[in-house]
């Protein structure tokens, strides 16, 4: 059942995701990537990341994909010819994207028991006793404080230097986005 | 084990497809804008790629997609304002007219 579901959300995000690179319009660009946004967004509730589900719709589908909506509309580019490259571009697109996905679709094959089995083979880099306990105590951490506290406490305990970081990055995001769209620049 | 980690492969090659078609974007089109719409789709394909992983490595995974989800907020806030400005000078958003730094 988890899976049958898993591959028609995964469908929805493919077809989302080619009708967005190859759709005509910028407007229309924008709006089949909410709709892949959508389909990872319930991806995200399958693999046991309900917050980040949730995360994503208001964050990414929401603010992010507004202020491109916005931005689309300011610049009001009607309705334009097609922005596509030359076939030697096409031809060269193809090329690269066709050994990437190669390269990148042998992750296909990772499973906990693959992975359990070459760490066994080899236990001098890893014990093979010690390999799944992270997620193990993750959802033990889910069951008893919940899912937002499963991620509350790494976020505020190990990760607090970064998430501080965040806010000047966020800050100096605020600032240069005011400066650049002043008018005289 | 769990139900969901026996999709831990299918995600990982789905986020593979999701990310081989934000780089095929990049490479195809020329309206700035699209560009960078191709550019959030790689940005969530690797947001996939660590979620699939964090029910296998704990919740550190998790964590990092939050990071990643405001370095893309930063980054669509003053990439779309440089893009507002440079359609202002140009009355263009296609990349052929942006040459700037061709020399």
């Amino acid at each position: 059942m988890t899976e049958a579901v898993f591959y028609i959300l995964a469908a929805c995000a493919v077809v989302t995701a080619t009708m967005c690179i190859l759709s005509r319009s910028a407007m229309s660009a924008v709006l089949w990537l909410t709709a892949t946004m959508l389909s990872l967004a319930a991806l995200y509730v399958l693999l046991s990341a309900e917050f980040v589900a949730a995360i994503q719709v208001l964050v990414y589908a929401g603010a992010v994909m507004v202020l491109f909506l916005f931005v689309v509309m300011l610049l009001n580019l009607g309705h334009p010819t097609t922005d596509m490259r030359g076939p030697a571009s096409v031809a060269a697109t193809i090329v690269i994207a066709g050994l990437l996905a190669i390269q990148l679709f042998a992750l296909w094959r990772y499973t906990p028991a693959r992975l359990a089995g070459e760490v066994a083979q080899a236990p001098q880099f890893s014990d093979p006793a010690t390999l799944f306990v992270a997620g193990q105590i993750a959802r033990e951490e889910a069951v008893a404080r919940g899912v937002v506290g499963a991620v509350a406490a790494p976020l505020f305990q190990i990760y607090l230097v970064p998430f501080e970081i965040t806010s000047i990055l966020l800050l100096a995001a605020i600032v240069g986005a005011v400066v650049l769209a002043k008018r005289r620049i | 084990m769990t139900d969901s980690m026996a999709l831990l492969g299918p995600a990982l090659g789905l986020s593979a497809i999701l990310f081989t078609l934000g780089v095929a974007g990049v490479l195809l089109r020329r309206n700035v804008i699209v560009l960078f719409v191709c550019i959030e789709l790689m940005l969530n394909a690797v947001n996939l790629t660590f979620v699939a992983l964090a029910q296998l490595h704990g919740a550190g995974g998790q964590v990092m997609v939050f990071f990643v989800m405001t370095v893309a907020a930063a980054e669509a806030a003053v990439g779309l304002a440089i893009i507002l400005a440079i359609f202002r000078h140009k009355q263009s958003v296609d990349l052929q007219n942006i040459n700037l730094l061709r020399g």
